[in-house]
């Protein structure tokens, strides 16, 4: 059985906390518009700058910049694997389910068919103080989209 | 594990004072008197290694509070009824122990909710003479334009920025006396950033990141040779060595209760009593008067001229029993304990590969405290594991931002000691620190 910091610190996580897939920050010249958006965790001086392109209404990149623990890069990583492609709306409500699980306390379980390798995140939301890690990518990614629309 | 033969004394020790040094075995005995050092986090017996952030609580002051409360509870320097008067003198008891504690007289002592309202309340009475408050007397704090603030690039925040906010408000410079690369002041700079010009010199006795005692007597000596004020931040210093305020010849010094084994809400600020007499008030309110017209108002000498509205009455007597706990264990002892476990962190601490120490090196002085950067693991993360072991210890960049960037990091992870901690949780401690980099695949 795996004890709380292996739930916490699935290999997915390490290893993605390593890969950071999407990183490092790039310009944009397809066609679509790109929103971007500056993320600071104040109390451990987690940072990304995430920018997100929107073309057709589907996402069609993401990359970023960051600097922070092993479950912000991580989450950060996973999150552009998952969304590049997808249709904007579905990526929306995919920010919103994983913010559900997060905020849950450990109530609720990541479903893996909806969010992917983000469901590894769940045992995140058993520690309330490493929540905002999780969501900072998410939260840079939502206002990106939200730019991008403007 | 590595073993410290001899202590490294900080200050040299009371000639002709003879007295048994703190053992492993006392130090069991001193953890008794702590409940909250025999609980359990995750499973394992807690090894609490953040007390310079707050310390912990013996019964004494526990009950001391809860004393008050249940026994004298009532306003203090004001009412003829005798539970109004057993409250006052426990409050003032209280205001005698800790300043005895520090060695200044009962009436340079103010109380304040913690360290950084004792530095804002200075700040902001340097600002109220700047804008012509407590007249000609109160002149020398004025500050204004062409002026300097001095501080260092190590300050905690809260001695950083309530003088932003002053040089802000008055158009006085805030300069700094920097720090070299490993994070120690460059003395041989000061000379150049304390001028005529400068009118409060404003820095930490012992560093809250990098555990370097500062050398205080150049430091005052720079400021009095110019005719500027100095303030120290003791916070790290009163709880875990012995200070006299006669001594350092400071006109300032701040501490606060919750890391010296008292409650949170209740700090001190220290100023030389001819100062504190013609300083003008910070926050006014009622007991701090003598006369109130509708137009104005006289002021009380200090300590009362900064203690507006109902104070923190039941948190000061427990300060109170604090730094009667701390003498009775003896401050020189406790220091030299102190010392042994911080060159045990230290010297642990760099044998273990991918640790980069903060501050002196081993073998040099410093308090019971050490922080540190992983290389390839986030100080976040190395938080998560250590907690995980039951260990608690603090991560970030420990209010001290502008001396992380000045040293090239965002954040670091902190140990640090008291007189509750024994050798053995410094090396269970040392002992999780070496898997942390191989749990989390860092090479």
């Amino acid at each position: 059985m795996n004890t709380g910091l292996e739930q916490l610190y699935q290999q997915i996580i390490l290893d993605h906390s390593k890969a950071r897939h999407g990183s490092p920050l790039a310009e944009y010249d397809g066609e679509g518009r790109v929103g971007e958006s500056h993320q600071l965790n104040p109390v451990c001086g987690d940072e990304i700058t995430l920018r997100a392109a929107v073309a057709g209404g589907s996402v069609a990149a993401v990359t970023w910049d960051g600097a922070g623990c092993a479950i912000s890069m991580a989450s950060a990583s996973v999150l552009t694997d998952l969304v590049q492609g997808l249709p904007r709306d579905e990526v929306i409500s995919l920010v919103d389910s994983f913010r559900e699980v997060m905020r849950s306390r450990g109530r609720i379980e990541a479903d893996e068919e909806v969010l992917g390798d983000a469901a590894a995140f769940s045992g995140v939301s058993r520690y309330p103080a490493r929540v905002k890690c999780a969501m900072l990518a998410w939260v840079a990614l939502e206002e990106s989209l939200l730019a991008a629309n403007g | 594990m590595p073993v410290v033969e001899t202590p490294v004394t900080l200050t040299p020790s009371d000639a002709g004072t003879s007295y048994a040094a703190m053992t492993d075995a006392e130090v069991h005995r001193i953890r008794n008197d702590f409940p909250i050092l025999g609980s359990e986090v995750n499973g394992k017996p807690l090894v609490y290694l953040d007390s310079g952030a707050t310390s912990q609580n013996p019964v004494s002051v526990l009950e001391a509070e809860q004393e008050f409360y249940e026994q004298r509870n009532a306003a203090v320097h004001r009412g003829a009824h005798t539970l109004a008067v057993d409250a006052t003198d426990a409050y003032e008891d209280a205001r005698t122990a800790v300043a005895r504690f520090i060695g200044a007289r009962t009436d340079e002592l103010v109380w304040t909710s913690n360290a950084t309202e004792g530095i804002n309340l200075v700040a902001y009475a340097m600002s109220n003479a700047a804008a012509g408050r407590g007249g000609e007397a109160a002149r020398r704090f004025a500050v204004g334009p062409g002026d300097s603030i001095v501080v260092t690039e190590m300050e905690h925040h809260a001695n950083l920025i309530p003088w932003q906010e002053l040089a802000a408000r008055t158009g006085a410079e805030l300069s700094f006396i920097p720090v070299d690369d490993d994070g120690a002041l460059r003395l041989e700079d000061a000379a150049s950033v304390i001028t005529g010009s400068t009118r409060i010199v404003a820095f930490s006795h012992a560093s809250n990141v990098l555990g370097t005692i500062n050398p205080v007597r150049e430091l005052v000596q720079l400021a009095q040779a110019v005719g500027a004020l100095t303030l120290l931040d003791a916070c790290q210093s009163v709880p875990h060595l012995p200070v006299d305020v006669k001594a350092l010849d400071v006109d300032f010094l701040v501490f606060s209760g919750h890391k010296m084994l008292g409650p949170t809400g209740i700090g001190a600020l220290y100023g030389r009593a001819e100062l504190l007499n013609a300083m003008p008030p910070f926050l006014t309110g009622g007991s701090m008067i003598t006369t109130v017209t509708m137009q104005g108002a006289e002021y009380l000498p200090s300590p009362n001229r900064f203690e507006a509205g109902t104070q923190r009455i039941s948190q000061a007597v427990a300060l109170g029993a604090a730094a009667n706990y701390l003498t009775e264990t003896g401050m020189q002892r406790i220091e030299e304990w102190e010392t042994v476990l911080g060159a045990r962190l230290v010297e642990g601490l760099t044998a273990i590969d991918g640790i980069r120490v903060l501050g002196p090196a081993a073998g040099l002085p410093r308090i019971g405290l050490a922080a540190f950067d992983v290389d390839g693991v986030h100080a976040h993360d190395v938080g998560q594991f250590l907690d995980d072991k039951g260990i608690a210890v603090r991560v970030g960049h420990h209010c001290a931002q502008p001396l992380h960037r000045r040293l090239g990091l965002t954040a670091t992870t902190r140990a640090s000691t008291y007189l509750y901690t024994t050798t053995d949780e410094v090396d269970t401690f040392l002992r999780a620190v070496a898997g942390v980099r191989p749990f989390f695949g860092a090479h």
